[in-house]
């Protein structure tokens, strides 16, 4: 019946222990944006002008650094993250292929990343260390190597089934 | 029964920790080591590792999982996690000792077997082991691999051997041995020149000699130094910093311990990228087990030094690596460099005299301080001594983390080690071979004519390549050049910061006139203005970054010019991998009209009637490839029809 | 260091510069460069300064410093050719509509790129057409036109203390933007103009009224009058080629007339009536000591210092003088006289617009704010700053130099010397110290003897006599020094009497509505002119201006500070702590009518444990089973630091309140609302 939001509370004290954990260090906004966004997975922007006040910096530059660096993302990601790793020996074994088809699947175009439905992310990394597995792509974390467009488009499909079966239920 | 105990913080006796640490090893009769890098650990290292315990405990097998040298028992193996093995085509690896036996490609499936028949029987299991592609023999293990043998592992010597989460196996390797010696034995004017004699140059890739950097930040008037470990290794396809940090990073550590104490620093960070998890946990781990046993902290070992570590982990921007931007991310700014003068080392976090030093570089200091600058030098090169690690990678039959001499030539590695060049179907085929990007998107390309050229600083310098921080990318004659300067210039661009206009601005307008190549809106006046931004990037740019981001270009450029050429005047690209230049194409000949190829196509560029030939809209088609595989009858293909 | 360095061949001593760049324009060569300021950090970016040393490294000269024997070139080919190359760059992106663009004839990148000899842009537009941003009463943002140099970044951050604005992402998608990509009329810019002033395109341009204030003059119902600000006349002559300093306010009122102005008066006067305001205020609180009234008066006629305390120390409100400024307080005896000329049946029935020239951005604020509005009309209808009264006058085709003088009209014509020096930094203090000192004799003396607390700290201090002791002054410039004493003084570790804060460098003479100056050496000339004003005033004390004293005595009837003369010339500030509209919704319950419950977690509450009753709260929300009727958040500020933790329930706001106090108030609440429901 309510819409008690007890995460949301939890979440918000949990920002709040992570400036104590920190110590309010302004020099330390860096690791406190990336405590804040494993909390939220993405940096609401009222809790960075939260963020700003309680270190005494100005909101632009929060906002400076949480646009500058590639992991911090001002946009709610999808439940599933697929990352396809761009390194050098993937791009060589055709890891562009593997985006552009996936990109078409999920009808993400210029810099839209996630899809509207908030079930996918897409993301390019350089480098996630299995240069051996090239190309490499991984979903939430699961690692899979010599990835092609078939391959991943079937991964796509199947995490469609299981999504559609679990909203029926 | 001996306890090894740090008493209030006070580092233990080295040596009485490392007779413990033997003596417990000894009571194992063999040791089972699972490679549990990256690499392997996404190929399912882990869950082999999970399997051999509880199967070598179903055979009931008494197994140590990592070593406790306060336990008596005699045990029938010891089982640890290895860092990188390096030898990444084949992982999972797993090593037995005292047998000398390495097992390739280890499943789940498998275990059992290694358990009934090498653990309890001693046998080796042929299936398991590396068959050489040449000859077809089987090798027994790590010293009989040419892959292996021909390498000069030292920094790595320690990686994929030791438990990187056992502090007093680091100590039985005489670790803080060096570190010891340099608190309690030399001054830190002593230390300096220990370093300076041995002529270590910086391994991050500006090839900066230690010593020097060291001695000017001692020499600075500072009672608050600092030293940075620089662990943020961006260049993509390069992980042997991650490797040293996952394998190994009491060495590390150490390393900075006895920075610490030749600059007077007291404070130090370990920058790692954020993309290395494994490196992250294992360093943290390291820096907290060095902390516990009061090698790091107030007054260490009784030297009257006191200096701690702090983890910070980076948040996804390749310039930090530049030590001036690192010192500004640390400090929780946006990472953008500053102009130098003045150096870091002079000035850096907060204002203070701050050494920024290379992962690889810092892992190496320990050796040098403990065997002396003499020993050091008698490998390598005069003006290069000592070993790089190198990330062998692309078309290459050996891919994996390597370590060989300075001087050692490019053949050696490409050949003896790497196993020779894979050409476009996967089989070894040296003649394809067409270059190998040294250096990542800051460095040049190597091409037959340089086969020959020793492989350090200097030598590399004068040809317009840079040794960088090791990433060795192999190229076969399937690769477009004008594509490869592209993806650097590409990479470069996408992680400038921003601050400078010749990068900024300059770098983007090269990837644009790129695109108009490999587009084919390319005309007579592209490659020189390509030239010319080139050389105003290099030389006006305010960092690292920008003045080597046109080094790939001019490099593949000077190499492959007609390549480029043909591109430009005959909007031809003589791989077919520059898609408006090449576009998937059915041959109606062979096509059987079987609509599998429609099928697959994300775009629905595909249509056509059953039983006739179907045909691409080349204007929907992403030439993502996906209808080539899936195509029987090799009906599709790339180039002009 | 000591010592020469060559430069191009000429031998150049070495005299304490901190970089070769300074050194190098003691050669008289003017080294091309878009971001390096002595007063603000070194940035390195703009790679225009690049020098060739000692035959080798090729370095940008700002950074690196002078050591003798050090041989440098400025113009190798190499240095010509890289210069050229980055304009060329800089250009590709940069809208380029020279003709039609305001600043065309002061853009420095437009100068450097004929100067350098760019003939030709080789390369293309990669960058998406950005939004313009008009959001902000006083200052209009192109982005297009930003060459990403920094330097309003680093005034706002480093000058002013605020950092409104920063640089937000990263390579060619860089851009300088307020948080989130706001408008910089929604966050805590104070509209000081700085950026604008530093700005070497017209990337940030003040807003202008010049078409709306030519439609006024264009409309015969209307009647025009205009204000001059003291800062404006020692100024508007550099726009027509006459020295920065030369005063020029005979020509500015004949300039006026020409231009169709109805009247033209002197913001001096106003100067004049806020010095009398002011002083019997200051004195009023030496006297009575009320709480809230602690020492210090802070000066409130720098619209720019208004919004940052406001923002920012809402605690010392209490003690910023509640005098309008000058310009306000002429534009209330406007209003006053029409009304009074209204009720009498004596008046034409134009409507009347109050148009003021000011050297100033955040004037534009000023004019807008609730509180100077009288009976629906604002006190001053329009800002015009002194470029674009120069823009007009030019655009009237007007040789603004060759005018002869013409007059303002009395009485708010007339000022004495003191009303004119307002216009620089520490002569609001001075003013106020000439009426009030029992020591000022006028003649050619000043009643303030200024001294520099730290070479360049912006804080100058001196005292005079008055009601038996000693009053100390600071006049304090630029706002991030303004910050700095602001916290001392809550924290009691600074005493003083009266503060005079200005936010623009020198004063009102630099304030960014006046010509771009090429130098610093502009501003001091700028306020010698005012001295040279003052000086030739036979009245240099506003004492002795006989128009005063009769408008007191005759026109309003009453003494200074009181009865009329309160209700005209005083005005209200109120507290707007940056993130007064944002909140973190925590609960939001489903019921059709929900109490809110607002819990504040800025910093200061928070220190007083209101984290703990947010906790306690949300859990007793959860188990009560209230979620129905209540919606939980937690606010940034409710602007009562000194009686947290406070939390407000439906509308009534509990003070330093527990956990149990809150809930208590919440359940009667709920109550109440349940037995609504069922009524």
């Amino acid at each position: 019946m309510s819409t008690c939001k007890e995460s949301e509370a939890l979440r918000f004290e949990a920002v709040v222990a992570i400036l104590d954990r920190y110590e309010r260090d302004p020099s330390r906004l860096i690791p406190i944006l990336q405590a804040v966004q494993e909390e939220y997975r993405y940096l609401p922007e009222e809790i960075l002008t939260y963020v700003a006040v309680s270190l005494d910096l100005s909101p632009a530059k929060v906002y400076g650094v949480a646009t500058f660096y590639g992991h911090f993302s001002l946009e709610a990601k999808g439940k599933y993250v697929i990352k396809v790793c761009d390194g050098t020996a993937c791009h060589v074994k055709g890891s562009t292929g593997l985006v552009d088809a996936l990109r078409a699947e999920l009808r993400l175009e210029g810099k839209k990343k996630t899809t509207d439905d908030l079930l996918f992310t897409l993301e390019t990394v350089s480098c996630l260390g299995a240069c051996g597995l090239a190309p490499v792509m991984t979903v939430n974390d699961e690692v899979h190597g010599l990835a092609t467009p078939a391959a991943a488009l079937e991964i796509v499909k199947s995490i469609r089934e299981k999504e559609a079966a679990h909203a029926a239920n | 029964m001996l306890r090894i105990e740090s008493k209030e913080g006070r580092a233990p006796d080295l040596e009485v920790v490392a007779a413990a640490w033997d003596s417990a090893r000894a009571r194992a009769l063999r040791r089972i080591v699972v490679c549990a890098g990256t690499g392997c650990i996404a190929n399912g290292s882990l869950k082999v590792y999970e399997a051999l315990k509880a199967r070598a405990a179903e055979a009931g097998l008494k197994v140590s999982i990592g070593l406790d040298v306060h336990n008596d028992a005699r045990k029938d193996a010891l089982l640890t996690k290895s860092g990188c093995q390096g030898f990444c085509q084949v992982g999972p690896l797993v090593t037995i000792e005292p047998d000398g036996i390495l097992y390739t490609h280890v499943h789940v499936e498998d275990v059992p077997e290694i358990v009934e028949k090498t653990l309890v029987r001693g046998e080796a299991i042929e299936r398991l082991q590396y068959r050489d592609p040449v000859s077809g023999e089987v090798k027994r293990g790590k010293g009989e691999i040419d892959f292996y043998a021909r390498q000069d592992r030292r920094v790595l010597s320690a990686c994929g051997v030791v438990d990187p989460e056992d502090l007093y196996e680091y100590i039985a390797r005489d670790g803080y041995r060096a570190a010891r010696k340099a608190l309690l034995e030399m001054s830190p004017a002593e230390v300096c020149e220990v370093m300076k004699a041995s002529g270590l140059r910086g391994r991050g890739g500006a090839g900066f000699p230690t010593g020097r950097k060291w001695e000017l930040a001692l020499r600075q008037d500072e009672k608050e130094k600092y030293i940075i470990c620089n662990g943020d290794e961006g260049d993509p396809g390069a992980f042997m910093d991650r490797s040293v940090l996952e394998g190994n990073p009491h060495s590390v550590v150490e390393g900075m311990l006895i920075g610490a104490r030749a600059t007077g620093a007291t404070v130090g960070y370990v920058y790692v990228r954020a993309e290395y998890p494994l490196a992250v946990v294992r360093i943290r781990a390291a820096v907290e087990a060095a902390r516990a046993s009061g090698f790091l902290g107030k007054d260490i070992m009784g030297s009257g030094v006191d200096f701690d570590i702090r983890v910070m982990e980076g948040a996804g921007a390749f310039v930090c690596g530049e030590a001036s931007a690192m010192v500004s991310s640390i400090m929780g700014n946006r990472g953008m460099p500053r102009p130098k003068p003045p150096r870091t080392a002079e000035k850096g976090l907060w204002g203070k005299p701050t050494v920024v030093n290379n992962v690889e570089t810092l892992a190496q200091v320990a050796t040098i301080v403990l065997h002396g600058a003499a020993e050091y030098r008698r490998t390598g090169t005069e003006s290069s001594p000592g070993t790089k690690t190198y990330a062998l990678t692309g078309h290459v039959a050996n891919t994996g983390l390597i370590e060989v001499p300075f001087g050692t030539s490019l053949r050696t590695v490409l050949f003896d080690i790497g196993g020779g060049v894979l050409g476009k179907d996967g089989k070894p085929d040296n003649a394809a071979f067409k270059a190998v990007q040294i250096g990542g998107p800051s460095g040049g390309c190597l091409t037959k004519e340089h086969l020959d050229i020793p492989m350090d600083f200097d030598s590399l310098g004068a040809i317009g390549a840079m040794v960088g921080s090791g990433g060795l990318v192999v190229m076969n004659d399937s690769t477009c050049m004008v594509q490869m300067a592209r993806f650097f210039m590409h990479f470069t661009q996408n992680e400038s910061c921003g601050k400078c206009v010749p990068c900024r601005e300059g770098t983007r307008q090269i990837l644009a006139l790129l695109d108009d190549i490999i587009e084919g809106r390319a005309d007579e006046t592209t490659l020189g203005l390509i030239e010319e931004l080139c050389e105003n990037v290099a030389e006006s740019s305010l960092c690292g970054l920008g003045a080597s981001a046109p080094s790939p270009v001019l490099s593949m450029l000077r190499q492959f010019r007609p390549e480029f050429e043909a591109h430009v005047r005959d909007k031809r690209c003589p791989t077919g991998q520059c898609k408006a230049l090449s576009p998937f194409a059915i041959d109606p000949a062979a096509c059987k009209g079987c609509g599998m190829c429609a099928k697959a196509c994300p775009a629905s560029a595909i249509s056509g009637e059953r039983k006739e030939a179907y045909r691409i809209d080349q204007a929907a088609c992403l030439r993502c490839g996906a209808c080539v595989a899936t195509c029987k009858f090799n009906a599709i293909k790339r180039g002009a029809l | 260091m000591s010592g020469f360095v060559t430069v191009d061949g000429i031998k150049v001593p070495i005299e304490g510069e901190a970089n070769l760049l300074a050194l190098i324009r003691k050669a008289n060569i003017d080294i091309p460069t878009f971001c390096y300021h002595s007063h603000l950090s070194t940035y390195g970016a703009c790679r225009l300064c690049l020098v060739e040393i000692n035959g080798k490294e090729i370095d940008a000269s700002c950074v690196v410093p002078p050591k003798d024997g050090m041989t440098i070139r400025t113009s190798t080919p190499r240095i010509r050719s890289m210069r050229r190359m980055n304009l060329e760059l800089l250009l590709a992106n940069h809208r380029q509509d020279c003709p039609t663009c305001e600043r065309s004839a002061s853009c420095k990148l437009r100068d450097l790129a004929s100067r350098m000899g760019v003939r030709d842009v080789r390369f293309r537009r990669t960058r998406p057409e950005q939004a313009i941003d008009e959001g902000s009463p006083c200052l209009v943002r192109d982005p297009n036109k930003c060459i990403l140099c920094g330097d309003c970044v680093r005034y706002c951050a480093e000058i002013q203390g605020i950092g409104a604005i920063d640089f937000a992402h990263r390579g060619t998608e860089a851009c300088v933007t307020p948080a989130f990509g706001k408008s910089l009329g929604e966050v805590d810019c104070v509209n000081c103009g700085q950026c604008a002033a530093i700005c070497p395109t017209a990337a940030i341009v003040p807003r202008s009224h010049v078409d709306a204030v030519w439609k006024e003059i264009d409309d015969p119902n209307a009647k025009v009058v205009a204000q001059v600000a003291p800062a404006v006349r020692v100024a508007l002559g550099e726009r027509f080629g006459l020295p920065a300093g030369t005063i020029t306010t005979g020509r500015i009122a004949a300039a006026l007339r020409m231009l169709g102005f109805d009247a033209v008066y002197d913001t001096a006067f106003g100067a004049d009536l806020t010095v009398v305001e002011e002083a019997t205020e200051f004195l009023g609180r030496l006297a009575a000591e009320e709480s809230g009234a602690r020492p210090p008066l802070f000066t409130s006629c720098c619209p720019a210092w208004v919004k940052f305390a406001e923002q920012s120390f809402p605690e010392l409100l209490p003690r910023l003088s509640s005098c309008m400024s000058p310009q306000s307080m002429v534009g209330s005896v406007l209003r006053e006289e029409k009304a009074r000329s209204v009720a009498s049946g004596k008046d034409d029935g134009r409507k009347l617009r109050v148009v003021s020239i000011m050297p100033c951005t955040a004037k534009k604020y000023e004019i807008a704010r609730p509180e100077l509005s009288r009976d629906g009309h604002k006190l001053v209808d329009y800002v015009l700053t002194t470029n674009e009264l120069a823009s007009m006058i030019q655009e009237a085709g007007i040789r603004f130099q060759d005018l002869r003088s013409g007059s303002m009209d009395l009485p708010l014509g007339f000022s004495s010397g003191a009303g004119i020096v307002f216009g620089r930094a520490g002569g609001v203090s001075e003013a106020v110290a000439r009426y009030a000192s029992a020591e000022y004799r006028g003649g050619s003396a000043e009643a303030l003897d200024f001294a520099e607390e730290a070479p360049g700290s912006g804080v100058r201090t001196a005292s005079f006599e008055a009601r038996g002791r000693r009053i100390t002054v600071l006049s304090v410039q630029g706002l991030a020094n303004a910050k700095r004493i602001a916290r001392e003084i809550l924290a009691g570790t600074r005493q003083a009497d009266l503060v005079e804060v200005m936010a623009c460098p020198g004063g009102c003479v630099g304030g960014a509505g006046q010509p771009i100056a090429t130098d610093a050496a502009s501003r001091s000339q700028r306020a010698a002119g005012l001295a040279q004003a003052d000086g030739e005033r036979e009245l240099r004390s506003t004492a002795d201006n006989p128009f005063i004293a009769s408008f007191y005595s005759g026109t309003l009837g009453c003494k200074p500070g009181e009865g009329r003369a309160h209700e005209l010339f005083h005005t209200r500030y109120s507290s707007k702590k940056r993130i007064q509209d944002a909140s973190i919704r925590l609960v939001k319950g489903s019921g059709q009518r929900r109490i809110p419950v607002k819990v504040c977690v800025g910093t200061s509450c928070f220190l007083k444990g209101s984290q703990a009753i947010l906790a306690d709260v949300l859990h007793h929300v959860e188990s009560g089973g209230l979620a129905d009727f209540v919606d939980v958040s937690a606010t940034f500020c409710s602007e009562k630091c000194g009686k947290g933790p406070t939390v407000t329930v439906g509308d009534t706001i509990l003070e330093r309140t527990t956990s149990a106090k809150v809930m208590e108030e919440l359940l009667a609440r709920v109550e109440e609302l349940k037995a609504g429901a069922t009524a």
